[in-house]
């Protein structure tokens, strides 16, 4: 009998096999041989890629170095995505190993935060912990956090500790049981075809009724075009964490499941493949 | 918490109960009469019904109320007949009781009363004193009162033998009427009153059930038992003046109202006198409106005075009764009553509605406030069309159909005592005339009457009947009813008759009962025209405004949507304050609550089964094949590295002397080079100025055992080598709270290195400590090798949640507890619990446990020729007050619970139940102290001690549920073979009460089972254990053994038992039965192994001795023998209760050769029955040639071995 907790455990450890290779135009004093890695899917590509900017150094003068910053099929990848969402958006329903390209030159402003240095993630990461909060429960519960609770849940990331984060996110992960969920459900969905980055409203896990929304609640209300009409083909996939869960599931179990680190509820909303 | 039932009577007379767990009133369909009051306890409610008849509703329980009936027949021997039944004419009766002095033949015994059947017919008892008998059960002696012996001599004269039969309760679940066997018969009674079953614990089932008869006398019944419940006589309690209501808590309080208003207290109640001796009366709460209703629970007592204010008792407690002051409490209700835990009901004078006494705590007595209870009826839809029908023929509901209506000639019988007929008539014709307008003019809006007209209607006939009652003499009481009627008349006529008559119209119009308006017109008259007719009873006006209710007019609910009630009872309704109930939220819209009620159960127990829920588990392992699997060969992005956490601890110093000194601790953790993480765990201490630390291997580590105490959070640290020590690492935190952050962190990390996860196995081995606490651990199948087993100190125990005495599994993954108060529950499959949360905690089947036990103390004292037995000792005397030992002073006022996690629950009482007995006041006297006492006092005797016990409790949570009702003392599960397809797992149990019990239903999907099968017993028993093949084997509380014939598939429970003799002059006290062996400990610590059991004579031949300083035996489905051990000396310490393994036990040597020492001590219980993991062994072909039964358990069991028991 599978237990809940070995969805977290799953949603941790999800992995995604990447090759990076070294962009053409990248001036190399050898032929940058690829890089094979498997990536978190809930971490940050600037956080666990350290080794592979360190590969590419060493057929690289050092003069020809600027910001590292990655792309995939034309797209700039941005890394303030969780890594999951970033492939389930871009590259879902492709050959794996995901093939992303390294560029170290010509970082494009227009598309991409600059991401100096580690505490930049960390920042970006403990502001979207502090917004789920703040939807969730008022900030009441991160706001009792100490600073070292708040480190430990970034530690946790940083260094893939489950146990680590999990024991501090557990309490991000309480409500009172006769309200039946949290105040708010931090989402964010994304689409590929869209200017708009992410849609991101309020929306609660419990309706005036009292019976609980389901994913294809919010959907309803969010993102209609995702939800097939009868009888009609499917257009959209709904992906969460590489998975495509019943609309049915409720929408506070998922936020309790397969929320990312950051306590957001990442849903893509991709083209069905026409193959 | 089990569920237990709330009871209520509406007032239609009609009796309505509501489950802690339900959400609705269900009614009371069996009763054939109108009920009008109710008290109950949980096993049973008693009842008054309309004929004024008290009748018993016994709940249904899988435990049948028997009694057993015994007589002796007696025999003397003369030369000429051998023995017979020619007896002296000195002698005693050929048929007597036990002393001879009784004549009792077989065919003088008669059934109590109707509710009663015989079990069987009569037969001889062939069990002597724990021996068994000759065929025929004859005892000999050299004359009569003598002593017996099972075995005849050469100068045995006179023989007598038992015979038995039993009678059996029938009436369960029904409304059984006490018959009224006396010839002055106790006139009507108006109300009653249960409880006191707290004032003593034994004899059990023993009540106090109080009742009131119209006229105001107090009625006490005596002699309800458990095997008697419908008690035997009443008996009439003298009274300072006439009592109108009377209450009864749980304990000693007993309360009673006075027609006067004010209230006494009976005084002097006691465990050898539950009538109590005497009253003390204490003034009404306020000083101008007397007292109608008291409600009283163990510490509580609650008024209601005439102006429906409710009041509080201060200070009530068993020594002080009478409390010490009143206290206004907010609401207006027309009744009130106290059930268990001092919980509160009460019924609101202004709806009628139940509500709940939210708050109510040990420390808040009182409460907080008042909730509705609102829940709908079951049956409200078929009720509201049955209204309105009634409401249509109204005209003749109320005429001519009157006499059908048996609720309304209920009312009638009240009102007439069921006697004066004419008088009854007369009410009936003369409801019509002021009702039956109601019809003729229905769209009267009725102008609102002035308030002082409306006519109050009682809210229970009976205070308009004892309204009567209270104008003397018989006479007068047949007048009232005409007196009524010619107020009536009167209203009409005075020109207020549209008024008054819409006044009492508005019931019939709103289809609101009209049965329970016993109108009573004497205070509206009262005041309409101040001199009369009845002015000679404005007292009793001012009374009969007591607990009415004045129907609003403007209200006009219907009775479908709005119950009215008349009396509630809790006492048999076990809430406590953190206990959730589903009362209150209903009433607004019960669609929505419908849902929502869906919607949270789909984040909890079928959300197991969801199709969503498998869908992202089956797309989950389906990403991670895609994704991962054929990429293991990648880097990982993240290097793992060390992890530690730190904290300042006391460690118990490994050197002398011995004491707790402030150390670092840290714990480092790391991946290991397979990806298993490990960890180190570092104690660094200062040894003269000196740093040094001391280190041990998170891998290494066996056992994480908390050690609370009052003073000191502490833990055990245990590894192979300090368990061969007995020595472990001792740590003490400094909170309760940082030392369960600590276990729950090294529990993690030890089981992470071990690769354990999850709940256990179903192969696990259980154990539990004398703490409570739970443990297990994954036996390796290396375990039970021949002949190299794992050594038992290498075992892994890790802790489940939950507080627990026994705990008893089999091989398919059920799992039985029982807790220190005998409350049985079943492993619900999770894991964690208590201090573990999170991650190391299942979530979805971990439930709130609670546990009670005793703490016991001694008064001791001793005697002096000046003043009798004091409490002065001689100097060399242990403390006055102490711990058994008499080494610890322990005052009444300074012990402590066992530990932060209990709390008290009771106040200290004398315990009587001690072994070698007491005296009245519960004294156990000795010549000296260290000594054997007895419960009697003789001239030798110069010191007396007497045991006080104080209960508390402890609440945490564990992957337990409670199966209620009958609380347990032993319990057995058939141990199965690893791939066992055994449906129905056979499941033995004994109630703590020495019943034997055959649970049906039990299956790996439903471990709890569905219900017990009673199996009789001439006797109580304290141990079972059922091994392959269905033996049964038991242990009576006098220490005999019994072996159960017959029990197979088609017959759960066997047919009989066979008596097996003890070992000589041991008294046996617990087995365990596996595959094919037996074992028993006797009470002196000696193991015992039955020889010669075989499949074709299962009761074996004779007890061989095995070892001693044995404690408890759990042999497992292969045969194993596991023990707990007593002295078991380590290298450093000795422990007591150390699980001990049993080396070298093969199927042709099934004794074994020697121990192994394993985790200890303090270890109270281990079950190995789950382990049926067949160890890699050595196959010798010759070894289990001869025996080919004994290969697999499989083939024992296809062996029909109790086809055809040999009788013994």
């Amino acid at each position: 009998m599978a237990d809940d907790k070995d969805v977290l455990r799953d949603v941790w450890y999800g992995r995604i096999p990447t090759c990076f290779t070294l962009n053409q135009d990248e001036v190399t004093e050898r032929e940058a041989e690829p890089y094979y890695l498997l990536l978190p899917r809930v971490s940050y590509l600037t956080l666990v890629t350290d080794k592979v900017k360190k590969h590419f150094l060493k057929v690289m003068k050092a003069e020809d170095v600027e910001e590292m910053w990655f792309e995939y099929e034309g797209t700039p990848l941005k890394w303030h995505y969780p890594i999951g969402v970033l492939f389930d958006l871009h590259a879902s329903n492709t050959i794996l190993p995901w093939s992303i390209t390294v560029h170290f030159k010509n970082f494009p402003d227009r598309d991409l935060l600059h991401c100096p240095s580690n505490s930049v993630i960390e920042a970006h990461f403990m502001s979207s912990i502090k917004e789920a909060d703040a939807l969730k429960h008022k900030s009441q519960v991160v706001n009792d956090m100490q600073k070292k609770d708040h480190k430990q849940l970034w530690m946790g990331l940083q260094n893939d500790k489950f146990d680590q984060f999990w024991a501090m996110n557990r309490k991000l992960m309480e409500y009172p049981t006769e309200e039946g969920g949290f105040r708010y459900i931090p989402f964010r969905i994304y689409q590929t075809m869209s200017d708009r980055p992410f849609i991101q409203k309020l929306f609660r896990p419990v309706s005036p009724e009292g019976s609980a929304h389901t994913l294809g609640d919010l959907l309803k209300e969010m993102y209609p075009a995702a939800i097939p009409n009868e009888g009609e083909q499917k257009r959209y996939q709904v992906v969460i964490h590489g998975i495509e869960p019943l609309l049915e599931t409720p929408l506070q179990w998922l936020s309790e499941h397969l929320s990312h680190p950051d306590n957001f509820l990442h849903i893509c909303v991709i083209p069905t493949p026409t193959d | 918490m089990p569920v237990s039932l709330l009871w209520a009577v509406d007032v239609y007379g009609r009796v309505y109960s509501l489950s802690t767990a339900g959400q609705q009133w269900e009614q009371c369909r069996d009763a054939q009469m109108e009920i009008k009051r109710v008290t109950a306890v949980q096993q049973c409610c008693w009842g008054i019904a309309c004929d004024n008849s008290i009748y018993l509703n016994v709940h249904a329980s899988d435990l049948p109320v028997r009694y057993q009936e015994e007589t002796y027949e007696n025999q003397r021997w003369n030369p000429v007949d051998g023995f017979s039944d020619r007896l002296l004419p000195s002698d005693r009766w050929q048929w007597s009781d036990i002393t001879g002095l009784q004549h009792q033949p077989l065919d003088s015994f008669q059934l109590p009363s109707s509710s009663w059947e015989w079990e069987g017919d009569w037969y001889v008892d062939e069990n002597f004193e724990g021996e068994p008998t000759e065929k025929e059960g004859w005892t000999y002696a050299i004359d009569f009162p003598a002593n017996y012996t099972k075995d005849k001599r050469w100068n045995s004269c006179v023989r007598r033998r038992r015979w038995l039969r039993y009678r059996r309760y029938k009436a369960m679940d029904t409304w059984a009427k006490i018959p009224s066997q006396q010839t002055t018969l106790p006139d009507p009674f108006s109300d009653i009153s249960c409880g006191g079953w707290e004032i003593s614990e034994e004899p059990r089932g023993r009540l106090s059930l109080w009742a009131v008869s119209l006229q105001g006398k107090v009625w006490f019944r005596d002699g309800i038992y458990h095997h008697n419940p419908e008690g035997s006589l009443w008996e009439e309690v003298p009274l300072p003046g006439e009592v109108v209501q009377i209450s009864c808590g749980p304990g000693d309080l007993v309360w009673a109202v006075l027609w006067e208003g004010q209230l006494i207290v009976r005084e002097g109640i006691s465990r050898d006198c539950p009538k109590g001796t005497s009253w003390a009366v204490v003034e009404s709460p306020s000083p101008d409106v007397g007292a109608t209703h008291v409600a009283v629970g163990v510490s509580v007592v609650w008024a209601v005075t005439k102006d429906s204010k409710v009041w509080f008792r201060r200070g009530v407690n068993s020594h002080n009764p009478c409390g010490s002051g009143w206290i206004s409490m907010v609401g207006e209700m027309i009744m009130i009553n106290v059930g268990l835990n001092d919980q509160v009901w009460g019924i609101s004078s202004e709806d009628r509605g139940v509500y709940f006494r939210q708050g109510v705590t040990s420390s808040e007595l009182s409460g907080k406030t008042w909730k509705a209870i609102s829940v709908p009826r079951d049956g409200d839809r078929s009720h509201s069309s049955a209204s309105a029908s009634s409401l249509q023929s109204a005209g003749c509901f109320f005429c001519g159909e009157v006499r059908a209506q048996s609720v309304v000639s209920d009312v009638e019988s009240d009102t007439e005592k069921g006697s004066a007929d004419g008088a009854s008539c007369l009410v009936t014709s003369a409801s019509p005339e002021s009702f039956v307008d109601a019809p003729s003019d229905p769209s009267d809006p009725a102008p609102d009457p002035p308030k002082p007209r409306i006519p109050k209607v009682t809210s229970d006939s009976f205070i308009s009947e004892l309204v009567s009652d209270r104008e003397p003499g018989k006479p007068s009481k047949e007048v009232a009813p005409p007196a009524v009627v010619e107020e009536e008349s009167t209203a009409g006529e005075g020109g207020v008759r549209s008024s008054s008559a819409g006044g009492v119209l508005s019931p019939s119009q709103s289809g609101a009962p009209l049965e329970w308006s016993n109108v009573d017109l004497e205070e509206a008259q009262g005041q309409q025209v101040p001199a009369g007719a009845v002015q000679d009873s404005t007292d009793t006006c001012s009374l009969s405004s007591v607990a009415t209710y004045t129907l609003a007019m403007e209200d006009p609910y219907g009775a479908d949507e709005h119950p009215l009630w008349a009396w509630v009872s809790g006492g048999g309704c076990n809430v406590d304050s953190h206990y959730q109930l589903n009362w209150f939220n209903c009433s607004l819209n019960m669609s929505s609550m419908a849902q929502s009620v869906q919607s949270m159960s789909l984040s909890v127990t079928p959300a197991q089964t969801a199709a969503w829920r498998k869908q992202i588990f089956e797309q989950l392992s389906e990403r991670t094949k895609r994704e991962m699997d054929n990429f293991r060969h990648y880097e990982q992005a993240i290097e793992q590295s060390v992890w530690v956490k730190k904290g300042t601890m006391q460690w118990w110093r490994d050197w002398k002397p011995h004491k707790w000194i402030d150390v670092h601790f840290a714990l480092e953790q790391f991946s290991g080079p397979e990806g298993n993480k490990d960890g180190i765990l570092f104690i660094y201490y200062n040894f003269y100025e000196e740093k040094k630390y001391l280190h041990a291997f998170i891998n290494e580590v066996t056992i994480l055992v908390p050690v609370l105490n009052d003073s000191k959070h502490t833990f055990a640290i245990y590894t192979p080598e300090r368990t061969k020590q007995r020595w472990p690492i001792r740590l003490a935190a400094a909170t309760e709270l940082e030392m369960h952050d600590w276990l729950a962190l090294l529990s993690v990390s030890c089981c992470d290195s071990r690769g354990i996860h999850g709940p256990p196995s179903k192969q696990a081995i259980w154990s539990t400590t004398c703490k409570g606490d739970i443990f297990v651990s994954e036996p390796s199948p290396a375990l039970e090798a021949m002949p190299y087993p794992t050594p038992s100190d290498q075992m892994f125990w890790r802790q489940v949640g939950g507080h627990l005495r026994v705990v008893e599994c089999n091989s398919v993954g059920i799992v039985w507890g029982i807790g220190y108060d005998h409350i049985a529950w079943a492993y619900t499959g999770g894991y964690g619990g208590g201090f573990f949360q999170g991650l190391a905690s299942s979530t979805d089947n971990i439930y709130t446990q609670t546990d009670v036990k005793s703490v016991y103390i001694y008064e001791n004292q001793r005697w002096n020729p000046v003043t009798g037995y004091t409490n002065r000792g001689l100097p060399t005397d242990r403390y006055m007050w102490s711990d058994a030992s008499g080494l610890h002073e322990c005052t009444k006022t300074n012990t402590k619970p066992p530990s932060p996690q209990w709390t008290w629950v009771s106040d200290w009482v004398i315990d009587y139940s001690v072994s070698g007995g007491t005296d009245r006041e519960g004294w156990q006297y000795a010549a000296d102290f260290p000594a054997s006492y007895h419960g009697h006092k003789t001239m030798k005797d110069f010191v007396r001690r007497r045991r006080w016990a104080r209960k508390c409790k402890l609440t945490t949570t564990g992957p337990w549920q409670e199966i209620p009702p009958i609380p347990l003392s032993d319990v057995t599960i058939l141990p199965c073979a690893a791939q066992s397809s055994m449906e129905v797992v056979p499941l033995w149990a004994i109630s703590n009460k020495g019943d034997v019990l055959c649970r049906l239903g039990v299956t790996a999907l439903t471990p709890a089972g569905s219900s017990w099968l009673h199996v009789g017993t001439d006797q109580p028993f304290k141990s079972i254990s059922i091994g392959a093949a269905r033996q049964v084997w038991a242990i009576a509380r006098d220490g005999s053994a019994f072996y159960r014939g017959s029990v197979s598939e088609e017959n759960p429970a066997g047919d009989c038992w066979y008596h097996i003799p003890s070992p000589s002059k041991q008294k046996l006290k617990q087995v365990s039965v596996g595959r094919t062996s037996v074992y028993t400990v006797d009470e002196n610590g000696n193991l015992w192994y039955r020889q010669g059991v075989a499949p074709s004579y299962p009761q074996g031949s004779s007890w061989e001795h095995i070892s001693n300083n044995v404690r408890k035996v759990s042999v497992g489905p292969l045969d194993q023998v596991w023990i707990i051990a007593d002295k078991v000396q380590g290298s450093h310490s000795l422990s007591c209760g150390t699980v001990c393994h049993r080396l070298g036990v093969q199927p042709m040597e099934p004794k074994g050769q020697s121990w192994d020492y394993g985790i200890g001590g303090g270890w109270d219980h281990i079950t190995v029955r789950g382990n049926s993991m067949e160890p890699p062994r050595i196959r010798l072909p010759s070894l289990t040639d001869p025996l080919p039964a004994l290969q697999s358990p499989i083939s024992v069991r296809n062996t029909e071995v109790n086809g055809n028991p040999v009788g013994c």
